[in-house]
């Protein structure tokens, strides 16, 4: 499920200081783990994706089974054109800074981002720019998410191959992280060596 | 001229530290530790002043423990690169010595530092700027001895302030003391500081010395062919090497005093009894007679003479058999008068620097330090006598006298250093105008109060702990400076520290033996001598054309 350009995905519907959740528009559309979305509104904030789940509308319903006369998964939802609004994908994210006038700043914005704010996937340029500076990744290893060391690594991941220079930008993390991990090399390694291209 | 911000090579950033302890650097990820050494010159940027000091330490520190236990895999280099640059990394320890205040430190010079830079001062490698601004630049006084290491700048010492003190040149056999020594006495008489009296056991500051790799070096009677005499016990000797001496020593019998074989008590193999015995011999026969009439008793005479002068016969007759080795020494004659002395003394007035080569007995340590002995006493008495008739008379003064001696242990061992005039010379300081500069390769068999008394000492490489112990004993930084001596080159590398520096300083020792080296000490071939005479000449006569 390959998201295209400067895609809009989903919108906020849940909103805190540290963190949002997101309503993916499509099932299954959530972006990948550790990729970089941006929301809208007076104050948009950039966010790392952490977390994305997929579950009934109706959380006192658990979804029943539906496959055993179909032939693959795929026909499972072909068969059931209902599904894809019984179900819902949604996907958390952890805010790791925010855009100002000045440009990018490193740290949680004044106020969260609404309810009903547009999310959009950051590719490209916008991922670039954003992880030109080793700062980004202050406040996602402080962040204190579940598998902080996969997520950090997928972050990397992507944001790697927006770089022009892997090598360095990879090394200037590692560095990065080791102050922002301390006491903690091995970490750094498992991550480092999970986000190496 | 302005000091400008030092252009050394950044290395870090001071994190903590003490005054006595030094402060500690973290070395910057930049710099690989490997490119660091022990007593290399640093300087850290405070706010107001430059400070100035010295690495006594480099460590390996880790940020974290489990690293310790699981290195990293460096294999990878991208890994490798982040934990060189993060969790593990180098700390230096610098002394900080001296503190340089303000923008016309050039003039200035440095100060003693008081207190440590403030945290986070950036620290550099001392850039040749530096190293000139604490060392001072070559001129009429400041001499080059060496070269930090690692660098093209020429540390310079101080001769003028040098030759107030006596001095020593140590370090085991074979690292370059006697290179080391022919440098020094070339640049005293270079830069005029003083004049020097060599007593060269192994012939080899006058004429020439021997040089492990090339053979033959020129002595500083080659390099300043009219301001050096050579004088020697042994004139076969001079002559086989094609050296005619300018003047053949004679050391009589009556200028023995019982002082003398009191200083070689040990050498001979003497008890104390036996070495008092020659003071009542010296008041039995007088003063001028007694090594004489001594030597003229035999047999049954003995038992009288000691019943005579109340002495343990034993002891007077290995008394008399260890002076009858003096009759081998064909540079001692009947009688003698203090001409010789005399002669030195019209040399030294004139600003001649001698060199005394002992030929043959360079193996005879007995002969060595009794000629020694003797004539730098007599040397000395003369010397006491005209500052004191000068009465404070700068220009009737006799000029600043320095005095080479080797295997200096001996007379200035903790037994002898008070009895003897080379004892007394280290201890009076500049007083009457001489100093020693004594060489040794023991310098733990010297005695304390001399040893602390010497202004500035140039180490070459000591493995024996009691003789680094000895050397650094008393001096600020010891403990650092230990571990910096132990770790010397075993060739060409010394360690200067004392009253002439204002910083222990490692150097590589300036090269001497290369025609570069002589022309650097003012050496002129004899061609370049013909033509500066001609250039003279022209200059007196007005030129040709
Ligand atoms: N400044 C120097 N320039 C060139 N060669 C040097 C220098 N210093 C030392 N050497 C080399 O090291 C050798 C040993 O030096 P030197 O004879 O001065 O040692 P030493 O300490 O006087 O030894 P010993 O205790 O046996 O008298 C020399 O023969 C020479 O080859
Ligand atoms: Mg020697």
């Amino acid at each position: 499920m390959a998201l295209g350009g400067d895609a809009r995905v989903g919108e906020v519907v849940e909103s805190s200081s540290t963190g949002f959740v997101s309503q993916s528009y499509r099932l299954y559309g959530a972006p990948h783990l550790g990729a970089l979305v941006r929301t809208g509104g007076p104050c948009p904030a950039y966010g790392v994706v952490h977390e994305v789940a997929t579950r009934g509308i109706d959380p006192s319903r658990r979804p029943t089974a539906r496959g055993e006369g179909e032939a693959s998964e795929e026909d499972v939802y072909r068969s059931n054109p209902q599904l894809e609004h019984l179900l819902r994908t949604d996907f958390r994210a952890v805010i790791v800074g925010h855009a100002s006038e000045g440009g990018t700043l490193y740290h949680l914005p004044p106020s969260p981002p609404p309810i009903y704010a547009f999310v959009h996937v950051c590719v490209a340029d916008e991922l670039s720019a954003f992880s030109a500076s080793t700062d980004c990744l202050r406040l996602l290893a402080g962040s204190g998410i579940a598998a902080l060391e996969e997520v950090v690594a997928a972050f990397l991941r992507h944001a790697v191959a927006a770089q022009p220079d892997p090598q360095a930008f990879l090394a200037g993390a590692g560095r990065q992280l080791a102050a922002l991990i301390p006491g903690d090399f091995r970490t750094v390694e498992s991550i480092l060596l999970r986000a190496a291209p | 001229m302005t000091y400008r911000e030092s252009s050394g090579r950044y290395l870090g950033v001071v994190v903590g530290g003490s005054m006595t302890r030094g402060v500690d650097v973290r070395l910057s990820p930049d710099c690989p530790v490997e490119e660091m050494a022990l007593g290399q010159h640093v300087v850290i940027q405070g706010q107001s002043r430059r400070f100035y000091g010295v690495i006594t330490d480099i460590a390996l520190e880790w940020s974290d423990d489990s690293i310790r236990a699981n290195p990293p895999d460096t294999s990878n280099p991208l890994i490798a690169g982040v934990v060189a640059t993060s969790a593990a990394y180098a700390m230096l320890r610098v002394l900080p010595m001296l503190a340089i205040e303000g923008e016309f430190a050039m003039l200035d010079g440095p100060a003693p530092a008081r207190t440590v830079p403030p945290h986070f001062a950036p620290v550099r490698l001392a850039s040749e700027e530096d190293v000139q601004v604490v060392f001072g630049a070559e001129d009429s006084r400041h001499f080059w001895v060496g070269n930090p290491l690692d660098m093209e700048t020429r540390v310079c010492l101080d001769l003028e302030e040098f030759v107030t003190r006596s001095n020593g040149v140590f370090g085991k056999s074979g690292t370059g003391k006697s290179f080391l020594t022919r440098i020094l006495l070339a640049g005293i008489l270079q830069k005029s500081a003083a004049v020097n009296l060599v007593f060269d056991m192994e012939s080899e500051y006058g004429w020439m010395g021997t040089s492990e790799g090339t053979g033959m070096v020129k002595g500083i009677k080659q390099l300043f062919p009219s301001r050096v005499g050579v004088f020697s016990l042994d004139e076969d000797h001079s002559r086989r090497r094609g050296v005619s001496p300018d003047y053949l020593l004679r050391v009589g019998y009556n200028q023995i005093e019982p002082g003398d074989i009191d200083l070689l008590r040990e050498n001979l193999g003497l008890s104390e009894v036996a070495a008092d015995a020659a003071y009542s011999l010296a008041r039995h026969y007088g003063q001028e007679r007694w090594v004489r009439s001594f030597l003229d008793v035999s047999g049954p005479e003995m038992r009288e003479l000691a019943a005579d002068l109340n002495v343990n016969e034993r002891a007077l007759s290995t008394l008399h058999n260890r002076l009858s080795r003096f009759r081998r020494y064909d540079f001692m004659t009947e009688r003698e008068s203090d001409e010789s002395v005399e002669e030195i003394l019209r040399y030294l007035d004139r600003g001649i620097h001698v060199v005394l080569e002992f030929g043959r007995h360079r193996h005879d340590l007995s002969a060595y330090m009794l000629v020694a002995n003797l004539l730098t006493r007599r040397i000395h008495e003369r010397y006491v006598r005209r500052k004191e008739e000068a009465m404070g008379d700068a220009s009737r003064e006799p000029r600043p006298l320095v005095i080479t001696i080797e295997e200096a242990h001996r007379f200035l061992s903790r037994e002898v250093a008070s009895q003897t005039t080379f004892g007394n010379i280290a201890r009076e300081m500049r007083k009457y105008n001489v100093t020693l500069l004594v060489v040794d390769q023991r310098p733990s068999g010297i005695d304390e109060e001399v040893m602390s008394q010497l202004g500035t000492k140039l180490v070459c490489l000591l493995d024996n702990e009691r003789d680094v112990d000895a050397v650094t004993a008393g001096t600020y930084g010891a403990r650092e400076l230990r571990s910096v001596l132990s770790r010397l080159d075993s060739k060409q590398q010394s360690l200067v520290f004392g009253h002439s520096v204002p910083i222990p300083v490692v150097l590589r020792v300036r090269d001497y033996g290369t025609a570069e080296s002589y022309r650097e000490l003012g050496f002129l071939e004899a061609s370049e001598m013909r033509r500066q005479m001609e250039r003279d000449a022209d200059d007196l006569f007005g030129g040709r054309d």
